[in-house]
Order: structure tokens, then sequence, then C-alpha cells
């Protein structure tokens, strides 16, 4: 009966349309988190094709994959000692 | 062992979660599937914590299990326990006293090789998880069925073997959605059908509603899909024709009257 009343007054969101909304947000980052073992093979690959160009300081080199809400970007800071010669 | 078609069809049945009612749609299924005259076995690779056997009602006649067969201490043929219900239904149990590290994904790849040639369809009830089970599990298998229940947390772990299965080739995948109540959904207190297909993004095999039914037909160790009166065993029966390869329509779940819906929110009942 109680149950019945506030369920007339109360207007909050049903506790359905809450695990909807969770479950976005959840599934959303877990399909984001990518394995440190990938984002390793990507840097791998990385270094390699730049040093092709230049020289990088692979010591401080940072690669990381970053998002935010819906979106998604890959953020690699990678500071270049010095360019190769122009051929 | 007479089979209908020459084909065989190996279906892992999981869920990542446990406790969604993985062994009990696949003793269902396997059951349904025999009922309409197909011959069928089922794997119990739930190695040290098996439950089918109970579910089938089968497990006084559990004599040898898979982890002997890989072993070499019987035959395959010795250990297949038949059904007590269908001549046409068996059942591979798993080893009770031992571990999933006891069996590795190439000797099941190599018991399924041997079974398909007599049986039509070939079901694997996958533990729980995501480790070594699972992965010998869906090692043998063409297709999959995702079971989950209609909650985030079961949700969250059906997405995460959906992806686990992609990324082991997997074309056939499809959802089963156990413990549905009707009445919760209508009530915005339970995440629908049309919720989980939206998230999850796989196409839909079968809904099977919550029902009492199915604890007692567990204490008596008799699938659900045996009583065609129960909600639960209507549910099984589509999926069953489904897997058959009818087109059957989802079941319309019952709505509850006006009047029940008066004497739930006046307080009579429930």
């Amino acid at each position: 009966m109680i149950d019945f009343i506030s369920r007339l007054f109360n207007k909050d969101t049903s506790s359905k349309d809450v695990a909807r909304e969770r479950l976005r947000l959840v599934l959303i980052h877990d399909r984001s988190t990518v394995s440190p073992e990938l984002i390793g093979a990507l840097k791998a690959d990385l270094i390699e094709v730049i040093q092709q160009y230049m020289d990088i300081d692979v010591e401080s080199l940072i690669v990381n994959l970053e998002n935010d809400d819906d979106t998604m970007a890959l953020i690699a800071n990678i500071p270049v000692r010095s360019l190769k010669r122009a051929i | 062992m007479a089979k209908k078609n020459p084909d065989s069809q190996v279906i892992v049945v999981t869920s990542g979660k446990g406790g969604v009612g993985k062994t009990t749609a696949v003793a269902n299924l396997s059951t349904g599937l025999a009922k309409l005259g197909y011959s069928v076995v089922v794997m119990d690779l739930d190695i040290g914590l098996k439950k089918l056997d109970l579910i089938l009602g089968l497990e006084n006649r559990v004599i040898y299990d898979i982890v002997q067969v890989v072993e070499g201490e019987c035959t395959l043929r010795q250990a297949l326990v038949k059904d007590k219900r269908f001549p046409e239904l068996y059942m591979l149990p798993a080893a009770q006293t031992r571990n999933k590290d006891d069996i590795t994904a190439e000797q099941v790849v190599e018991v399924c090789k041997e079974l398909r040639p007599d049986f039509d369809f070939i079901f694997i009830d996958c533990p729980a998880g995501i480790e070594k089970g699972f992965q010998n599990a869906i090692a043998a298998a063409d297709k999959a069925i995702v079971v989950t229940n209609p909650e985030v947390s079961a949700v969250r772990d059906a997405d995460r073997i959906i992806g686990m299965l992609e990324s082991a080739e997997f074309r056939d995948i499809k959802l089963m959605v156990n413990r549905i109540r009707p009445d919760m959904v209508r009530r915005g207190d339970m995440l629908s059908i049309e919720d989980l297909i939206e998230h999850l993004c796989i196409e839909l095999l079968g809904v099977v509603p919550e029902d009492s039914g199915v604890v007692i037909s567990t204490n008596r160790g008799e699938p659900i899909i045996l009583n065609d009166k129960s909600s639960a065993g209507q549910a099984f029966n589509n999926v069953v024709a489904r897997i058959a390869g009818q087109e059957v329509p989802f079941m319309v779940l019952q709505e509850e009257s006006f009047w029940g819906k008066l004497k739930r929110n006046f307080g009579f009942g429930r």
C-alpha cells in the first residue's frame, strides 16, 4: 500500500533507467580499455617507423589511449632529438 | 545412435558470470532436441564443479568421466551416460575431484571429433569465468549461445564473453536471456530484452521467464522442458524449435491483468 502511494507521488527515475545508464557507461569503459600488451606492441611499431625519419628519445616516449565520454583519442608524446639530414 | 543429419553442430553454452542458468539451459535444450528425435550428447566441461548430471537426474548412472577418457582409463563409449527418458540423449560427465588443468583444449577437440559421426548436436556446458575452462570449452565449438540475465553484472560479463568469442573467430553467437520478469520490466524495475539487445548487439535466440517451476524440476532432476504447461518449459521449447531450424515467433510474455495489478499494488498476494 505504502509502496503504491509512494509510486503515485514519486517521480524518481525507474531503477531500470538507472540500470540502463550504468550499463551504457560501464560497457563504453570496458570496451575502450586496451590491454597493456597491445599498447606495448603499438609503441614498438611506432618507434620503428619514426626512427626511419628522425632521431627520437625512446626512453621518454609516452603513448596513451584516452577517452572522454563518447570520444577516444590516441595521445602520443614523442620527444625528437634531431632530424635526419634531408636526402 | 541414429543420426538425423549428416552434419553435426557443436554448440557451446557460456555466460562469463556464474549462476545465470547455463547448465539449466544445456539440460533443457538437449532434452528438447532429443524429444524431437535428434541424437544429442552433452559434454560437461565444468570439471571440479559439475552440475549437469544432477540437473538431468543422471547422477546415479555416472561411472567414468571425461578426464578418465582423455587419460585413457576408459573408452569414450564407456563414459557416455544414457538418459533415462530419451534413448537418443547422452551425457559425458565432468570429473568432480579434478580441475580444469587436467584437460587441454586439444583433448576436447579430439573428443568432439570422435563424437561428431554419431550425433546431430553436441552441447558443451562451459564453466563460469574466462580462464582455462572457458578456453577449453570454446575450442571445439562451431557456434555459441551466450546466456545472460536482465541485470547489469550479468550483461557486462556477457559483453566480455562476446568480445572473447569474436576474437576467437566465432561467426554464430546468439543470446539467450534467462529469468526475465515481465511484471518488473513493465513497472520499469528490470532491464528489458530491447535494452539487452541494444547494448550487446547480437541476435536473440530466446527468452525464458523466471519460473519457480525450475527449482522444482531441478529438485526432481527432470528438465522443465518436459512440463509443457510451465512458462519456462514453453520458452525452452521455442528455443529448441529455433535451433532445429524452425521460425518461431518470440513468446508474448504474460502481461498481468488489471485485477492482478490492483491486488499487487494494494498489498494482497505478493
